[in-house]
């Protein structure tokens, strides 16, 4: 197969794709990208496809569907907050990320718990993904 | 051995350790020569030898130490490489060094580490700022991949807590036999279970010290090596393998690349894992030990806890494994991948004291960088092995 540069020089212009997530996020949106070349998706965001090399990736609404795929609870002393999780997530779309389970007890978190995306504030300024446990859908 | 490899075309004619533990009012730089100048004395060199120099100095101090460290020396190398791939990085330069020994690029390679982390900062040094992605969610670096690993693990192949703290018990008893290590005295399977929680599921008897440290090899060409004084140590096989950097993109939490790098490093030396009279594996948390077991092919997949448990890797145990005491109890300057092999060479020497293994003659060492992100194998034998 060979690799063919896209017809348009797009995609070596404007803001690369770790600004165009953050300004996605902070419009409450969390996008990933799709790849038009090979179909998967790829989260965290690229300049070149992660499956196939392509640069033809575009963004789409993530579904915000996800399984948590391991975890781990930081053992922070309770004086700067207490014990927190973190954990990896496998998206409905494929990708993993990691991210936190809000909403739960730090040490209620289980591997292969279904939870849904949302945007919130991160540990720093910026805001972020994380996620909450979802209702068990048919 | 026919082919196009490097197997037995190159040897460890010196080998050196510095600083190990504490070393309070050193600098990392001077670390690194103090185990280089020893090195180069007991392969019976000087410094107006090398003309290789491969090394790193931990964290960004000096991220052009290839450069600084052969200048300190008064060397003027004609090949210098100072890569970087975290703590494995040092498995790759005996690797390129003896790429280039046989190329005839150079005669004798000079390779060293230095950190002075414990008396300068007290905490890990790291080479790896925070990743966009995961820094919002506050991981521990590196201690949270490596949980997030072991958490797999224990879902997918039942593997428990007790079991994790078994390679720290191992390690630990063989630190007793091994004056030269930081940690002495009992450990207990349960003092690890009861010690500070880290980054569930592992506490900080799971993870790997924060201690001072250096050490230096040295490499000649096979054919030189005979005329110097110490018993050659031969790179019998060498490979490396990476999959990602950050534990988001690690493709199977539960598999790491050592699946190849030791499938390849065999290969070249032409053994497999049941050869093997001694391992030393980069231990930086309890879990790493449990999955090369399994990727270098000396367990199954899955096994590596039952494995550990049955006492097989402490000192009578059926497979000798970091009989240094690793980085979790001898030395763990913030990049191991040294210690393996200056461990090796000892063993294979027979100057391993207390903790000899008897008649060793093929050692695998297997180095870890970034979080299961690096791995690299190398093979290492005696004369007899060639």
């Amino acid at each position: 197969m060979t690799a063919a540069l896209p017809a348009s020089a797009a995609w070596t212009q404007g803001p690369g794709p770790d600004l165009v997530y953050a300004q996605y996020l902070a419009n409450n949106e969390f996008r990933i990208q799709h790849c038009r070349s090979c179909g998967k998706h790829v989260y965290y965001p690229r300049l070149a496809c992660s499956h196939c090399g392509s640069v033809e990736l575009e963004w789409v609404r993530a579904s915000g569907r996800g399984v948590v795929h391991a975890v781990s609870v930081v053992n922070r002393s309770a004086d700067k907050g207490g014990p927190y999780n973190v954990v990896l997530v496998d998206l409905a779309e494929g990708p993993r990320m990691m991210s936190r389970v809000d909403g739960v007890a730090h040490d209620a978190v289980r591997i292969g718990m279904a939870v849904r995306a949302r945007v919130a504030a991160g540990a720093g300024e910026q805001p972020c993904v994380v996620f909450d446990a979802a209702e068990v859908a048919a | 051995m026919s082919g196009n490899t490097i197997r037995g075309s190159a040897a460890i004619v010196g080998a050196a350790l510095a600083g190990l533990g504490e070393a309070p009012g050193r600098s990392s730089e001077e670390i690194a020569i103090e185990a280089s100048v020893k090195a180069l004395a007991e392969a019976g060199l000087t410094t107006r030898h090398v003309d290789a120099v491969f090394g790193s100095l931990p964290g960004n101090s000096n991220p052009l130490s290839g450069l600084l460290i052969a200048e300190m020396l008064g060397i003027q190398p004609k090949f210098t490489d100072n890569n970087r791939t975290g703590g494995s990085t040092f498995l790759s330069y005996t690797q390129m060094a003896a790429m280039a020994l046989k190329e005839g690029l150079c005669e004798t390679a000079l390779i060293f580490y230095g950190s002075n982390q414990r008396t300068a900062s007290g905490k890990l040094i790291s080479s790896v700022k925070p990743f966009t992605y995961e820094a919002p969610y506050a991981p521990i670096f590196p201690a949270t991949s490596y949980a997030l690993a072991a958490s797999r693990h224990m879902h997918e192949y039942g593997t428990t807590r007790e079991q994790l703290a078994e390679v720290a018990v191992a390690a630990r008893a063989w630190a007793n036999l091994n004056p030269a290590a930081f940690m002495h005295g009992p450990l207990s399977v349960a003092d690890v279970l009861g010690s500070r929680m880290v980054s569930s599921p592992l506490t900080v008897r799971d993870c790997c010290l924060v201690t001072d440290g250096g050490a230096a090899l040295v490499m000649t060409s096979a054919a030189r090596a005979r005329d110097l004084p110490k018993k050659p140590v031969y790179l019998l096989g060498a490979a490396a393998a990476t999959t990602h950097m950050n534990i988001v993109a690690m493709p199977t939490l539960t598999e790491t690349a050592a699946v190849d790098s030791g499938r390849r490093a065999l290969a070249m030396a032409g053994l497999r894992p049941a050869d093997m009279d001694v391992v030393e594996l980069y231990d930086a948390f309890t879990i790493n030990t449990i999955l090369f077991l399994e990727d270098l092919g000396f367990c199954k997949k899955g096994e590596g806890g039952a494995f550990v448990a049955s006492g097989a890797i402490a000192p009578g145990g059926r497979l000798p494994v970091n009989t240094n005491g690793g980085g979790l109890s001898c030395v763990h300057p913030g990049m191991y991948g040294m210690f393996t092999l200056v461990e090796a060479v000892q063993q294979l020497r027979g100057e391993a004291g207390q903790r000899q293994v008897k008649n060793a003659q093929l050692a695998l060492c297997h180095g870890n960088g970034g979080v299961l992100s690096s791995q690299i194998t190398n093979i290492l034998g005696t004369e007899a092995t060639l």
